[in-house]
């Protein structure tokens, strides 16, 4: 029990450290950095109270293509130069204190909810629990997944349909001067404009413009 | 202190949650540090739903994150495509620069 108060207390400090660090570093690529850092620290700590599968598909999905994506615009819209600082110029002045104000109340009233908040202590052993059963996580999931939220499950496919076609014909543009292949020119060309008879006189050629 | 209950991960959920909201009242410059932010947000939401499948013996909150992952996936690349497209239009994706509604 003391292995997982060491664990856990380590993780979270490093989460809460770099969630930190991604609000207040002054360069954007390193905030990225932090955020990566961040929900590595998380599914370490997904994986150690027995929810390895979800803590995997964070590592691949948040760090393999959200921290990824996030890096790629970075670098792509040049912002590294644009320094990120909290407390310069006139218009960041006034947000401060509304900003710190809100926060500290949410998180009060938070914890005067988890605080306060009664249970039976059976209800929550974690004897009785998941991490204890002989059925992996995984296989667990599988099974209520692909049977009690199956529609649930499709639906979150077409979202995912919809954010990738939404991305594309968001950011494609056609540039003008750029020579491509239109197939529906070349197969509806006509005989007429391909083609033409002349008639050639002798000794004076045929001149073609083009 | 060494017996880590599920009021241990609810308050780690609770500090994310306030960084993350934090994040998005101070940051004045720069509209990519605002979408991390909400990715943090959603990171403390999965936190506490985990926990609680996890001290409920109930595999609900876990697919339910499963769906919040989706969803959080979706609207980073949507919103990612949208700050590209109006950096390429405007030049600049500093949030006091970006006041055409005038709100």
């Amino acid at each position: 029990m003391i292995a997982h108060a060491i664990f856990f207390y380590t993780f979270s400090l490093i989460a809460v450290v770099s969630a930190i660090m991604v609000t207040a570093s002054k360069n954007t690529v390193h905030s990225v950095f932090f955020l990566i850092l961040d929900f590595i620290s998380i599914s370490c700590l997904f994986i150690m109270i027995g929810a390895e599968f979800l803590g995997m598909i964070m590592l691949i999905v948040y760090v393999g293509a959200v921290a990824v994506l996030f890096l790629f615009v970075v670098m792509m819209l040049n912002v590294a130069q644009q320094k990120n600082q909290w407390f310069s110029g006139q218009a960041t002045s006034k947000h401060i204190p509304v900003g710190l104000i809100i926060s500290t109340l949410i998180f009060f009233e938070i914890i005067i909810v988890i605080g306060g908040w009664k249970y039976k202590p059976e209800i929550f052993d974690i004897n009785n629990s998941l991490a204890y059963t002989s059925v992996s996580n995984t296989h667990s999931l599988g099974q209520i997944l692909y049977t009690d939220y199956i529609h649930v499950f499709q639906i979150s496919g077409m979202i995912l349909l919809v954010a990738m076609v939404g991305a594309i014909v968001l950011t494609f543009r056609q540039r003008s001067g750029v020579k491509k292949q239109s197939y529906i020119k070349q197969i509806s060309r006509e005989r007429a404009e391909g083609v033409e008879v002349l008639e050639v006189q002798s000794n004076k050629g045929v001149k073609i413009d083009d | 202190m060494t017996e880590i209950g599920l009021g241990h991960y609810l308050t780690l959920g609770a500090v994310i949650f306030s960084i993350g909201i934090i994040g998005i009242f101070l940051n004045r410059k720069n509209i990519i540090v605002i979408l991390m932010s909400i990715e943090l947000i959603l990171l403390a939401v999965n936190i506490n739903l985990v926990a609680f499948s996890i001290y409920l013996g109930d595999l609900a909150g876990q697919v339910f994150t499963l769906f919040i992952l989706t969803v959080a996936a979706a609207e980073a690349a949507i919103g990612l495509a949208i700050i590209v497209v109006y950096f390429r239009n405007s030049g600049t994706i500093r949030v006091e620069e970006i006041d055409e509604l005038k709100g």
